[in-house]
């Protein structure tokens, strides 16, 4: 997959190609918002307001950048070797319930702050161990990481359901509002008067210098970019393609598990079944819009996150399907592709249009 | 039909493939077109069948200027093309083969197909059958299905890029026995090739290509040397070869049995010593490939042993193979050797043994090292992709250890010039002179010939042959290849 | 069980794979001619969405039903668009429009959530319905399922018995061979992808108007389509051995219904996601019998030649590798 490299592109073409994306993909969806009987303008304001409206909105916009970066880093790694860590979502999940498994036995004594570092750890590892699964599938069975990554998505689903409504119901009730809140000592520290977690953002833009620099300056880097582009041929040069494809998958899981834990600990304070809130999906999104560059990603995901949280005014001011955000991150992304192979359309057939001899 | 093309051009950026050729061939001829690989003979005849598009020229048919840039209709005008790799459908069977592409035939019943198929067979003496699947046929017997499509088509120009190579010397002799009897009935035929012996034996008239453009022309009876000055510019001097004697065993395969190629390995045993050079020969997947890749730990024997040095490797992989001393080039440098999208300096750091960073001016210095003794026409960040293929081989030699037991190549001079050719065994030879034993696999006879000390011809997956070069000749390896032995 | 029990049994595994087999056999279609459409998860979705409002509106499920055909030859025109004209990865443009289509569709259709509306009449066969168990399982369905069973077969001879078909295998087999022949390998995915992309629509206009009626957020088809992605390579991209696939895929999916019943103490979820550790087992099956290793187990032994012969199929040489031209 030798096309997730990024390409270095002038700062002029990049903006032109920023204002004809953004230009086509407003048009897009001013169409949609008609077709819904909805004043588009009216739509895009509330939106605007939503994401960036207070500083109480701009926390949550954070918030959701947190998972949405972390879980972008993650899959720098496995697009580096080709891979289509559709998993992600899964690992999210699992991330998330082996934080809470770790929560709820710190409930019992233990320094609240051990605890919560303990439940990184435990993210960390469920989500690695969901990529892992996938992984071996992969390298061991065959198995397409895409079905691999998708049916443990399901099944990561279906544990979280079934933990809510069985082992860890609520005293009494058990119901789709998810596991009983956690006490407040064991929820990471805000900002006062905000709902935003510090260390969430530290980790996130940890994460994001961390990749950099591992992706750029360190053996494990080159191997993945070598094994991505050329899987025999790296396999000649002496690396092991299968051990990197697992070391991949570990890193995203890894990432990935450290999202859904900041999901536990610093949004719902609770197991709730839509924990990953799509995200990990995103995420993939997210990547391939900032064209796999690591320093684009982030700004990316700060876009999507304000399209998220400002996209949950819609139902409440417009009677609208908040997933409008979707269809247009999903069309940013068409849009950019279509971009992309336009160029390349024509800059493979100017050389033909004037011979040079 | 009469073909002229009249200064024809084609370029793929700065690359000249075809820069002005002129060809020019009546009816009722075999023409041939020769020159060495990469002299432009493909793409000229690719242009001629649409199947690529030309920069520049015209091409006149029957005096009357036509244009087209489709396979499609460059059959409807009359002209048909003989692909080196064969277009084909393996998956389907001959008839299904021969349906496609026909322009009336799909609206006719199978029953009239499939006899039309018998009996252009029969009138060309081929052994096709319309029910069998083109995965079991060989590279002759597709070549036959070709053939027989094309000219069902109601072709006038057959042309036939490399037809000889990957075929026995049996299907050559039928080959050569149809196209005979097509150019007596009127038809052209075009024969591509880098074989001076095809062309002696079939042609009337041959143009010679070099470097993409024509070098000069002939009419039979040919003079050889003429055309081999032609073909090269100067008569190209073998390599000399220092014979040494063999030392102690270093690659030792014992009943060696293995999946793979057309054929699989079967039942192998074979000793290379140090010091040797070891030509491979066989037609195209005859197991010669699957032998290299046996010994080079890439692929399990699935019975037999397999020894290196004092080190059993049939049930250890690559990486041990190399930490042995060991080293394997393939032979699609692209495809297997080098890694695109990646500079020469990322290659050396890919190199590199151990630690977490990398080294970077380190990975520079050999970078530049390298590019100069082994004068690579690139730079250190300069994408392996956009060197050439004779480039490409000389950075994938660069990476050879320095003082190797075991070199293993497979065709190590296919693609390249000559010029390029003979700097590889010049190379190559240095490793010898310090006691290192070479296995390497060749199309061309003469190669192995000309450098190898011993030769090992396999045929059918088997080993049938095996003998020093300086007891045997060309004609009876060409005899051996095909399964024919003295 | 009785076989009255059983015939009804029969008859829902019959009318409960209809959607499935509608878009793993368009899939097949599409990727017999070397094109993987990954959108089928979301084109399920929306088409679903569309066949419903649609009907709601105009009363006319045959209207509801054409019109998901057209959404999903859209969304399959964009993929084929993308990836063969444009050149873009496949599988990122495939996997876009899955989620897009699905967000389109929640939205779209959002003021049409949990609204009664029409669906597709029982049409039982006359006098056919009359025999005993074969009538009951066969001839006493929705004219969707009946549908579905001639559609397997249309494919079937539409693939290997015209010229057509033959074409479409051809362009998946080695695209480059049919462009020297004359054909264009661009133009044919694109019609692949559109007559595969027709069949997903229709698929899901079935459920939500005929297995699972009516829209809502979620409707119960999500995850189908990435079932029919699997069921193409279970079925070794022949389209009858993916409706077999399909319908032991309903089969374990009535099955699990039963087994709830009869297992309280297992919670529902467990049988809500077994049909995905399910589809990772299947493949890993056929990885493992399609490996030279099993065809040396199974010797010359002819059961263990005719097990692997099951889950023999080769994908097509060109799949998912775009045809480029020079």
């Amino acid at each position: 997959m030798s096309e997730i490299t990024a390409k270095p592109e002038t700062l002029l073409g990049l903006l032109h190609s920023l204002l004809v994306t953004v230009a086509t993909v407003f048009c897009f969806t001013c169409v949609i918002l008609l077709a819904a009987g909805a004043p588009p303008l009216d739509a895009f304001f509330h939106i605007f307001k939503g994401a960036l409206g207070s500083w109480v909105k701009f926390a949550h916009v954070v918030q959701a950048w947190i998972p949405l970066t972390l879980c972008a880093c993650g899959l720098l790694y496995t697009f580096r070797i080709g891979l289509w860590n559709i998993g992600i979502e899964g690992q999210m999940i699992m991330g998330a319930v082996f934080a809470t498994a770790v929560l709820r036995m710190g409930l019992h004594g233990g320094h609240p702050g051990w605890v919560l570092a303990a439940s990184f750890v435990a993210g960390i590892i469920g989500g690695g161990i969901w990529a892992v699964i996938a992984g071996f599938l992969k390298t061991r069975s065959g198995v397409n990481e895409i079905f691999a990554g998708l049916g443990l998505n399901f099944v990561a689903q279906g544990i979280i359901l079934w933990l809510i409504f069985g082992p860890w119901k609520r005293p009494g009730v058990a119901s789709m509002s998810g596991t009983e809140t956690l006490p407040a000592e064991l929820w990471l520290g805000t900002l006062p008067h905000l709902r935003l977690t510090p260390t969430g953002v530290a980790f996130a833009v940890a994460a994001v210098v961390v990749s950099a620099v591992m992706l750029r300056y360190t053996r494990i880097g080159l191997n993945l970019r070598a094994i991505g582009s050329n899987r025999n041929a790296a396999f000649l040069f002496g690396l092991k393609p299968d051990h990197h494809l697992l070391l991949a998958m570990l890193f995203a899981g890894g990432f990935a598990g450290l999202a859904g834990n900041m999901q536990v600990t610093g949004v719902y304070h609770r197991l709730i079944p839509a924990i990953s809130s799509n995200y990990g999906y995103l995420a993939l999104l997210v990547v391939m819009l900032a064209n796999y560059n690591v320093w684009l990603a982030p700004a990316v995901a700060f876009f999507f996150a304000c399209l998220n949280v400002g996209s949950i005014q819609l139902p409440m001011m417009l009677q609208l399907d908040s997933s409008l955000s979707g269809v247009i991150q999903g069309a940013l992304v068409l849009a950019t592709l279509a971009l992309h192979g336009w160029r390349k359309r024509r800059s493979l057939r100017a050389p033909q249009r004037k011979p040079d001899g | 039909m009469h073909i002229k093309l009249i200064d024809i051009h084609k370029h793929y950026g700065g690359v000249r493939a075809n820069d002005g050729v002129n060809l020019d061939v009546p009816p009722g001829s075999v023409h041939g077109v020769l020159g060495e690989n990469g002299a432009g003979k493909s793409t000229l005849m690719k242009i001629l069948a649409g199947y690529i598009r030309k920069t520049g020229g015209r091409i006149l048919f029957d005096g009357r200027e036509v244009a087209y840039d489709d396979p499609a209709v460059a059959a409807r005008l009359g002209v048909g093309m003989l692909y080196q790799d064969p277009l084909d459908f393996p998956a389907l069977t001959v008839l299904e083969n021969f349906m496609l592409g026909q322009t009336r035939g799909l609206l006719r019943s199978a029953d009239t197909l499939r006899s039309r198929v018998e009996s252009f067979a029969r009138k060309l003496q081929f052994n096709l059958h319309p029910d069998d699947a083109v995965s079991s046929l060989t590279i002759g017997e597709r070549q036959q299905l070709e053939i027989i499509r094309l000219l069902s088509l109601g072709i006038q120009v057959l042309v036939l890029d490399e037809p000889t190579t990957g075929i026995s010397s049996i299907q050559k002799e039928i080959l050569f026995a149809a196209l005979r009897r097509l150019a007596a009935e009127g038809k052209s035929v075009i024969l591509v090739s880098h074989k001076l012996e095809d062309v002696e034996q079939l042609c009337d008239h041959v143009t010679v290509l070099r470097q993409g453009r024509v070098a000069g022309a002939m009419a039979a009876p040919f003079d050889a040397s003429a055309l081999l000055g032609m073909m090269f510019g100067q008569l190209p001097c073998p390599p000399e070869c220092g014979r040494i004697e063999p030392g102690v065993p270093v690659l030792t395969l014992r009943a060696v049995s293995a999946m793979g190629g057309r054929t699989g390995l079967k039942n192998c045993s074979a000793v290379i010593r140090q010091r040797e050079v070891v030509g491979l020969a066989g037609l195209e997947g005859s197991g010669q490939g699957v032998f290299l890749r046996v010994a080079a730990g890439l692929q399990q024997p699935l019975q037999g042993q397999v020894q290196f040095g004092e080190h059993a490797l049939h049930d250890k992989g690559h990486h041990h193979f190399k930490r042995y001393g060991g080293a394997f080039v393939p032979t699609e440098r692209l495809a297997d050797g080098l890694i695109s999208g990646l500079t020469i300096s990322e290659h050396f750091s890919l190199q590199q043994a151990g630690g977490f960073w990398i080294d970077k001016p380190r990975a520079v210095r050999q970078a530049r090292d390298r590019i100069d003794t082994f004068n690579i026409k690139g730079r250190c960040e300069t994408r392996v992709e956009s060197l050439s293929g004779g480039n490409q081989q000389r950075l994938l030699l660069s990476f050879l250890p320095t003082t190797p037991k075991l070199l293993l190549l497979e065709n190590p001079t296919r693609g390249l010039d000559l010029e390029s050719g003979h700097w590889v065994w010049r190379h190559l030879q240095k490793y010898c002179d310090a006691d290192a034993c070479i296995v390497f696999s060749s199309a061309e006879l003469d190669e192995i010939m000309m450098v190898a000390d011993r030769v090992l011809v396999f045929f059918d997956g088997r080993l049938i042959k095996d003998v020093p070069t300086c007891e045997t000749s060309v004609e009876a390896l060409g005899r051996a290849i095909a399964g024919k032995l003295d | 069980m009785d076989e009255f029990s059983f015939s009804i049994l029969l008859a829902g595994v019959i009318a409960g794979a209809a959607p499935i087999i509608f878009a793993a056999i368009g899939e097949t279609i599409t990727e017999k001619a070397g094109l993987i459409n990954l959108s089928l998860d979301g084109t399920i979705l929306l088409s679903a969405m569309v066949a419903f409002v649609t009907t709601y509106q105009s009363g006319s499920v045959l209207l509801g039903f054409a019109v998901a055909a057209l959404v999903g030859a859209t969304v399959a025109a964009l993929v084929a668009i993308f990836s063969v004209y444009l050149e873009q990865n496949q599988v990122a443009v495939g996997f876009v429009l899955t989620l897009t289509a699905r967000d389109l569709a929640y939205f779209l259709g959002n003021p049409y959530s949990r609204l009664p509306g029409p669906q597709a009449a029982p049409a039982p066969v006359p006098v056919l319905k009359e025999l005993p168990f074969v009538g009951a399982v066969l001839f006493d369905h929705t004219w969707p399922v009946y549908l579905s069973l001639l559609v397997i077969m249309l494919c079937w001879w539409y693939l290997y018995r015209t010229p057509a078909g033959l074409k479409l295998r051809c362009v998946g087999e080695n695209p480059w061979a049919a462009y020297a022949r004359g054909m264009d390998p661009r133009k044919l995915q694109l019609y692949s992808a559109l007559l595969g992309g027709m069949f997903v629509g229709i698929a899901g206009a079935t459920f939500s108007l005929a297995s699972k009626p009516g829209w809502g957020r979620p409707q119960g088809a999500e995850g189908t389509g990435w079932i029919a992605l699997a069921l193409v390579i279970f079925g070794g991209w022949n389209p009858v051995k993916a409706a077999i696939g399909a319908y032991l895929f309903a089969f374990l999916q009535i099955s699990g219904i039963y087994l709830q019943g009869w297992f309280p103490s297992i919670p529902a979820q467990v049988f809500q996601v077994a049909p995905f550790p399910l589809m990772i087992f299947t493949l890993m099956i056929m990885y493992f019998t399609q490996r030279e290793r099993a065809r040396i187990w199974a010797g010359n032994t002819p059961w263990k030649k005719s097990l692997l012969k099951l889950f023999a199929g080769n994908a097509p040489a060109g799949l998912g590798k775009p045809y480029k031209t020079e």
